[in-house]
């Protein structure tokens, strides 16, 4: 693989240590009536594998690879979409209780 | 390989890094929620647009290969996009919980097929440390697709009760140094360049352990499941994107690896048990001999009786369950609050951190009906208050309010907290039926002297006490 950036060993290391952190901090503080989405949202954002699953796809050499990376990008894009839309469909309803001037917006 | 395409995918994939990061940051507060998963969105949204731009550099033995590639790339990516968002649009509120779990699954297959190709791909050199990260990313991802897949099952209705066998962690910890084996001899012993026959009984072992894995664990444990799997997923996404050479892929993943697990760990904890509790004791094994005999008969109350009472009443706490869900039945039941606090008797909704099938579900739902966040207390606020409440009405909740969690140290969900609502002057229960809960056991609060059971579909329920209410009003 000839990217433009290598991120081997300590590097690598580096940047696990501190995404681990972040995600300890977001979830740290965060109300039980929230846990719901929050579930939901995270499994959203793994749905980012849908783009390694394309770059195995567009690099397959052969028949098997091509159908493993189908699946694969089948797969991660179910995860992604539908991650999303059941995120929106419950945050939705975390609207401030005035729907009047909301609806008069409309 | 040209390198502008490149540069463009780099900063595409910094973009998302941060609008993932910053949309989690937004969601984790009520106020902001609503946008932090449409800034997630547009991440996502840059860096799949961005992937296409992989068509300019892939490798020499692809090229013949990339316009068929192209082309299974957009249809993969246009199927399960919109077959996800059409089933995700469609699903019902109470559905939620497998529904994610189904995603998570998905995500977690997508990662263990990112190792697959990796260790298909003959004509790769392969060094060890990238070599043991795409197996225990492949190992991981695999038990995360099976695993939530049966977790999805049983939350759906499709796989009932659950399924042990004598000496069952025997077996999975056998299966597991089994597959891990294998694992270790395709790095150390083939170097990655293992035939594909060896890779596929890899996966095959690695999806039957998360089968096995998941199989033994009752429904009321699944949303910890759930979650564990959602970490599970994470981590296999953080390794695979390591493999990849993906930065995205590596912060998105591990990023929700770690947020996954404390979120684990706080599930657990609000069920009073700990995660490998919940993984390796078989909850409910204990069966029905252990349990006691329990004393006292069940009392039948009238929905219109009921309601008059708690007209008169000067406090009353609900304490909602998944079975009020499942006869959507909170719009009535809001309905029926509304009178009463115009009546003037003080209402509030009690919530079990485990109330509906994951914690803040019932809030979710709740939620939907219109139901203000003052009056919706959590069970530490709240439990001491039932001592001073006139009526405690259950609907469609069981096992959190089964008071042998306080007391019957042979009953499986001994040591869980519960509502207290046996501690309020009188209890209904509305409940369809004499079943049990999802954990199987029985519940004596419903023989206790002070409760009276309203049989019923959970909304006709509603409906009798909304009209023997306004009946009331109207005869004066």
């Amino acid at each position: 693989m000839d990217l433009t950036t290598t991120l081997t060993g300590f590097v690598a290391l580096y940047i696990f240590m501190l995404a681990a952190f972040t995600g300890y901090e977001i979830i740290g503080r965060v109300p039980a009536i929230l846990h719901t989405p929050l579930m939901s949202g995270s499994n959203f954002v793994h749905g980012i594998v849908v783009v390694g699953a394309m770059y195995a796809l567009l690099n397959a050499t052969s028949t098997v690879e091509q159908v493993i990376g189908f699946i694969g990008v089948l797969l991660g894009a179910g995860n992604a979409a539908g991650g999303y839309v059941v995120t929106e469909r419950m945050l939705e309803m975390f609207k401030p209780s005035d729907k009047k001037s909301d609806n008069a917006k409309k | 390989m040209n390198l502008q395409p490149q540069l463009i995918i780099d900063a595409s994939y910094f973009a998302a890094a941060f609008l993932f990061i910053y949309g989690l940051k937004r969601m984790s507060s009520p106020v902001t929620a609503r946008s932090g998963i449409v800034v997630a969105g547009v991440g996502m949204l840059v860096a799949t647009l961005a992937s296409f731009l992989y068509v300019f550099g892939v490798n020499e033995a692809a090229q013949p290969h990339l316009t068929t590639n192209i082309i299974l790339a957009a249809t993969a990516l246009g199927v399960g996009t919109l077959w996800a968002w059409w089933s995700g649009k469609r699903v019902a509120m109470t559905a939620m919980p497998q529904m994610v779990a189904l995603y998570n699954g998905m995500g977690g297959g997508a990662a263990a097929a990112i190792a697959a190709v990796e260790l298909l791909r003959t004509s790769a050199t392969h060094t060890t440390i990238p070599l043991i990260v795409t197996i225990v990313g492949a190992l991981i991802g695999s038990v995360s697709l099976s695993g939530s897949l049966i977790a999805w099952a049983k939350l759906d209705g499709k796989i009932n009760g659950t399924w042990r066998v004598k000496g069952q962690q025997v077996i999975n910890g056998a299966l597991f140094l089994l597959t891990l084996g294998l694992g270790l001899f395709i790095v150390f012993a083939e170097h990655g360049h293992a035939s594909p026959q060896v890779v596929a009984v890899f996966f095959g072992l690695a999806l039957i352990f998360g089968v096995l894995m998941t199989m033994p664990i009752g429904g009321a444990d699944m949303p910890v499941v759930i979650s564990l799997y959602n970490a599970f997923t994470g981590l296999a996404v953080g390794f695979e994107g390591y493999v990849l050479q993906n930065p995205a892929l590596m912060i998105a993943g591990m990023v929700v690896g770690s947020a996954g697990t404390l979120l684990t760990l706080l599930m657990a904890k609000a069920m009073n048990r700990s995660v490998s509790n919940v993984i390796f004791s078989n909850f409910g094994a204990t069966g029905d001999e252990s349990q006691g005999e329990i004393k006292g008969t069940m009392k039948a109350a009238e929905a219109g009786d009921a309601a008059v009472n708690m007209r008169y009443a000067s406090k009353v706490i609900f304490a909602p369950g998944y079975g009020l869900a499942v006869a959507q039945a909170q719009h009535k039941l809001f309905e029926f609050v509304k009178l009463l606090t115009d009546a003037g008797v003080e209402v509030k909704f009690a919530i079990h951190p485990v109330a509906g099938r994951m914690p803040g579900h019932m809030n979710v739902l709740l939620a939907e009906a219109g139901v203000p966040y003052d009056m919706i207390y959590d069970l530490e606020d709240i439990n001491e208050e039932f001592k001073e409440a006139d009526v405690a009405v259950v609907i469609g909740a069981n096992d959190t309010v089964n008071p042998a969690a306080r007391t019957n140290k042979s009953s499986p969900i001994y040591g869980m907290p519960i509502l207290n609502v046996d501690q309020a002057r009188q209890v209904y229960v509305i409940k369809r039926g004499q079943g049990k809960g999802y954990s199987g056991v029985e519940n004596e609060l419903f023989f206790a002297d002070n409760t009276s059971m309203v049989y019923g579909d959970a909304q006709k329920v509603m409906v009798a006490m909304i009209q023997a209410v306004k009946q009331l009003e109207g005869g004066h």
